[in-house]
C-alpha cells in the first residue's frame, strides 16, 4: 500500500475506504502521528495570530474613531438590532459546541457522529449567514450603508440629540461606525463562509471514512478556525450593538 | 496525555451553557447606565467568554507550552498595539505648548 503512487501525503490511498482497524502513519516528515498533530496545531495557530493581527488592525481603528466620536457612535449603534445581534451570538456558540462534538466523535471513532456534528455546525452557520442578510437588509433600507445614499436620521426623544443629528459632520462620524460595521461583521462573515466550504470539504471526507480516533488533523484544526471566528463574533457583538443600548 | 484525553460531553455542554449565560448578561447590563462601567463590565465578559473557548472548545489547557505561547504572543501583540496607539491618541491634546511672546 506504501508503494502505491496513489498514496497521499497522509498515508492512505485515495478513493478507498479506510480501514480504522490498521494503524495509521504519519506523513514522511513526521517520526510519530503526535508530532504530525503537534505540528498541525503549531501551524494553525501561527495562522491564527496572523488572524488576530488582521482583526486587531480593525478593533484598533473602531477603538479610535469611537473615542473621537463617542456620542454619534452610540447613536448610531443604537440602530442596530440586538435580539437578532444575541440571537446569532447564540447561533454561534451552538455551532461551536457542535465542532466540538464532531472533533469529539472522531476521537471516540464514532464516524456517524462526525457526519452529524458537521451538518450541525454547517446548518448554524449558514443560519447565521442568513440573519446577518436579514440585518443588512434592514441598513440598505434604512439608508445607513455608506456612500451617496448614506442619511442617518435619529429616533431621539431627547431633543439635543435629534438637533445634533442634523449636523453634517455627526452624520459623517455615524458614518464612520456604519463603515467600521459593514467592513467588521463583512470581513467576519467572510470567515464563517471559508469556514463553511472548509466544513463542506471536511464532510465529504468524513462521509468517505477519511477520519477516526487515530487520525483527524483537518477536524480539529479546522475547529480552531470556526472556534476563532466565534471569538471574533464574542467580541464584535458587545462593541458593535451594545454600545448605545442604555442611551434609549 | 493529550493524544489520549477526550473531554466528556457533560464539559462541552458546560461550557456552552456558560458561554449562553454570558452574552445573556452583556445583553441585559448593556441595557443599564453605569456611565464608564459599561465598557468594562462588555469586555470582561467578552475576555471571559473568550476564555472559555479558547481553552476548552479550543484545548488549549491541553496543547503544548509552544502552542500556548505563540497564541499569548498573538494576544499580547494586540494588546501591546491597542495600548501604544491610544496613548498616542489620548495624550495628543493634553500638552498644550506655550506661545512665544505672551
Amino acid at each position: 500500500m506504501a508503494s502505491s503512487p496513489l498514496v497521499n501525503r497522509y498515508g492512505h490511498e485515495h478513493g478507498e475506504p479506510v480501514d480504522h482497524r490498521e494503524h495509521r502513519h504519519p506523513a514522511h516528515q513526521f517520526d510519530t502521528m503526535e508530532q504530525q498533530k503537534e505540528s498541525s496545531t503549531l501551524g494553525m495557530w501561527l495562522f491564527l495570530v496572523t488572524e488576530i493581527m488582521f482583526f486587531g488592525g480593525l478593533f484598533t481603528a473602531y477603538l479610535v474613531y469611537r473615542t473621537m466620536y463617542p456620542a454619534a457612535f452610540a447613536a448610531a449603534s443604537s440602530t442596530l438590532n440586538v435580539p437578532l445581534g444575541a440571537l446569532n451570538t447564540a447561533v454561534l456558540i451552538c455551532s461551536s459546541l457542535t465542532m466540538a462534538m464532531a472533533i469529539r466523535s472522531a476521537q471516540v471513532n464514532r464516524r456517524g457522529g462526525i457526519l452529524v456534528f458537521l451538518l450541525l455546525t454547517m446548518a448554524l452557520g449558514s443560519t447565521f449567514l442568513v440573519v446577518k442578510g436579514f440585518e443588512y437588509h434592514d441598513k440598505f433600507v434604512e439608508h445607513h450603508v455608506p456612500g451617496p445614499s448614506f442619511n442617518f436620521v435619529l429616533e431621539s426623544s431627547h431633543e439635543i440629540a435629534a438637533t445634533r443629528a442634523q449636523d453634517p459632520l455627526y452624520q459623517r462620524h455615524a458614518e464612520i461606525f456604519f463603515s467600521l460595521y459593514f467592513i467588521m461583521t463583512g470581513i467576519h462573515a467572510t470567515h464563517m463562509i471559508i469556514g463553511l466550504g472548509i466544513l463542506a470539504v471536511l464532510l465529504f471526507y468524513s462521509g468517505r471514512g477519511k477520519f477516526d480516533s487515530e487520525y483527524y488533523n483537518p477536524l480539529e484544526m479546522t475547529g480552531l478556525y470556526w472556534h476563532f471566528v466565534d471569538i471574533v463574533w464574542i467580541f464584535l457583538f458587545p462593541l458593535l450593538y451594545l454600545l448605545g443600548a442604555h442611551t434609549h | 496525555m493529550s493524544e489520549h484525553y477526550v473531554a466528556p460531553v457533560s464539559l462541552y455542554v458546560k461550557v456552552f451553557v456558560a458561554l449562553l449565560i454570558g452574552t445573556g448578561l452583556t445583553v441585559a447590563a448593556s441595557y443599564f447606565n453605569f456611565g464608564v462601567f459599561n465598557n468594562f463590565i462588555a469586555m470582561t465578559i467578552a475576555v471571559i467568554k473568550a476564555s472559555l473557548v479558547l481553552f476548552f472548545f479550543m484545548d488549549l489547557r491541553h496543547s503544548t507550552r509552544m502552542t500556548i505561547l505563540t497564541a499569548a504572543a498573538g494576544f499580547f501583540w494586540l494588546v501591546l498595539m491597542l495600548c501604544m496607539i491610544m496613548m498616542d491618541y489620548w495624550s495628543r491634546n493634553a500638552i498644550v505648548l506655550p506661545v512665544p511672546g505672551k
